[in-house]
């Protein structure tokens, strides 16, 4: 059972919700008051049958407490102590310092995710001046502008027994500059008005910005919602790229759900399980469209991962526990990439997620190619893994992580770079 | 006997100006406008220093200032590289080129001034 050092926190949350006096669950639960408080405030570890006879003293799954929301606060955290580059923060407290500031925990969160939309939005401007010819020449010609204005105002200023001859031309070139600095400035204030928004200067990910989307809808539609079309959604997207990729993303969820209708996949869903070679073969269509058929027409708690050839993800469903990185390369060890490799053959494993909060998912993944180019042209690839849950801990699983920064695993063969949770030991 | 600098720069208003300070300020100052011709004009002065734009028509700022390193006639000539661009990686390219100042547009005519006077000291 993944025992964390918050499910004190978690205990003490249900027992006073329940109404409960620690002497009571204590009680029932056969241990001293004592010992009951100093769990609960997450300064003694708990015993797997001491937490089942306490979670049956307050009526609940021990699952309940045995997980909880601050996985993702603490996989949050870990994010930005490796962004820091500090050997500073004493990662080996997170859960601690989760567990007893859980607003300050939010705020570091939170100011981390400021950070790394402020990096991203210096990187984008800097990125657009290099590369963006107009905008680099609109900036050269309002600077040469203000460089002439401004030697030539303060020869005007400063020079009091100038030469008529000189001051007449310095005014003129005055006034032929500051001319030219307001044509220079207009064009770029129209250029930058042609993109005004932060996400249409590329600020933020335009596949960051459809899941984003995605996520407030669950990411299920309904067979009626894919026929009739969303957009009128799609629209409020702030980028055009983000709006290309969600037509992209609607337009292949209408035509699996044409190939497996919504009545018909539930169904066989409910006889077959979550088994895509089966559901494909079943409607004859493929495989990674039946992973897709999962996410967004079923009640399952599932994630999904979709990434091309290069192993870049080009879709990223998250599901509690198994976290997924926000950038750069996931973890080697995902069966996703052992997929991928071996096109056409299925993978499945049962996974566990390294780390204090380990969780465990059953995972299946399936790679498929194709030629748009017919013979002649290239392969592509295009890999998915479905990550269910896994209802009974398995002795036999594969261990992976998230992203080799933030893995604590230093034993790890796949390792690409040091973890911040071995940088200062 | 007076200083000579060379101004290499394609702005006439910014040219302009800075002839008319350095002027002023007792040096002998020539001015070319087309990076093409720039080298030629450099070989022909033999300036004190020369005060180069970065992008210039005809061979940008960074090539010329190239060629004057390569050059054993020109290569321990004083150069002040000028950008409007300001980027570090400017700095960065103009430091390596074998530029001796470097000034971000735009820039105040004391700056300026100041900058010339320290490079002509002996």
């Amino acid at each position: 059972m993944p025992l964390s050092a918050l499910t004190g926190t978690r205990l003490r949350e249900r027992r006073l919700a329940a109404g409960l006096r620690q002497s009571d669950v204590a009680a029932l639960a056969g241990i001293s008051a004592s010992y009951l408080n100093l769990i609960e405030h997450n300064r003694r570890r708990v015993t797997d049958e001491v937490l089942v006879r306490l979670a049956t003293a307050l009526d609940l799954d021990v699952q309940v407490l045995s997980t909880g929301n601050e996985v993702a606060l603490i996989e949050d955290l870990r994010v930005a102590a490796a962004a820091s580059g500090e050997a500073g923060p004493e990662i080996d407290r997170l859960e601690d310092f989760v567990g007893r500031f859980p607003g300050w925990s939010r705020l570091v969160s939170q100011l981390q995710g400021r950070v790394v939309g402020l990096e991203r939005a210096l990187q984008s401007l800097n990125d657009r001046m290099t590369h963006d010819p107009h905008l680099s020449q609109a900036v050269h010609e309002v600077v040469q502008a203000l460089s002439s204005v401004r030697s030539t105002a303060a020869i005007l200023a400063e020079t009091e027994d100038l030469d008529p001859v000189w001051r007449v031309r310095f005014h003129r070139n005055l006034h032929q500059d500051s001319e030219r600095m307001a044509v220079g400035a207009e064009a770029l204030v129209a250029y930058l008005d042609a993109g005004s928004g932060a996400e249409e200067q590329g600020i933020a990910a335009p596949l960051e910005e459809l899941e984003a989307w995605l996520k407030t809808r669950d990411w299920r539609f309904s067979d009626a919602e894919l026929s009739g079309g969303l957009e009128s959604e799609v629209a409020g997207l702030a980028s055009v790229a983000a709006r290309s990729l969600a037509r992209g993303y609607l337009a292949q969820a209408a035509s699996d759900a044409l190939a497996m209708p919504e009545a018909a996949f539930r169904a066989a869903l409910q006889l077959s399980g979550p088994d895509p070679l089966t559901l494909a073969a079943q409607f004859g269509t493929d495989v990674l469209a039946a992973m897709r058929r999962v996410i967004t027409a079923s009640d399952m708690s599932a994630g999904l991962v979709v990434c091309d050839a290069s192993g870049t993800l080009l879709l990223r469903k998250p599901v509690t526990g198994f976290p997924l990185p926000r950038f750069g390369s996931a973890c080697p060890l995902w069966p996703l990439y052992a997929a991928l490799g071996r096109p056409m053959v299925p993978v499945e494993a049962v996974v566990e997620t390294v780390g204090p909060a380990a969780m465990q998912h059953r995972v299946i993944a399936f790679c498929q190619t194709r030629y748009p180019a017919g013979l002649r042209g290239p392969e592509l690839r295009e890999a998915a893994m479905l990550i269910l849950p896994q209802p009974e801990r398995s002795s036999d699983v594969s261990r992976v992580g998230s992203t080799c920064r933030i893995c604590p695993r230093n034993d790890c063969p796949a390792r690409r770079e040091p973890s911040i949770l071995s940088e200062g030991r | 006997m007076e200083k000579h600098v060379l101004l290499i720069e394609d702005e006439p208003n910014i040219a302009e100006a800075i002839r008319f300070i350095l002027s002023r300020d007792g040096w002998q100052v020539s001015h070319e406008a087309d990076g093409s011709r720039a080298l030629a004009r450099v070989r022909d002065l033999r300036p004190d220093l020369v005060i180069l734009d970065h992008m210039l028509p005809g061979l940008s700022g960074l090539e010329i200032l190239a060629a004057l390193r390569a050059d054993p006639a020109t290569a321990a000539i004083r150069v002040l590289m000028l950008t409007a661009r300001g980027q570090g990686r400017d700095r960065e390219a103009a430091v390596a080129a074998g530029a001796d100042r470097f000034m971000i547009k735009p820039f105040s005519n004391a700056d300026i001034l100041a900058e010339v006077r320290a490079m002509m000291e002996p």
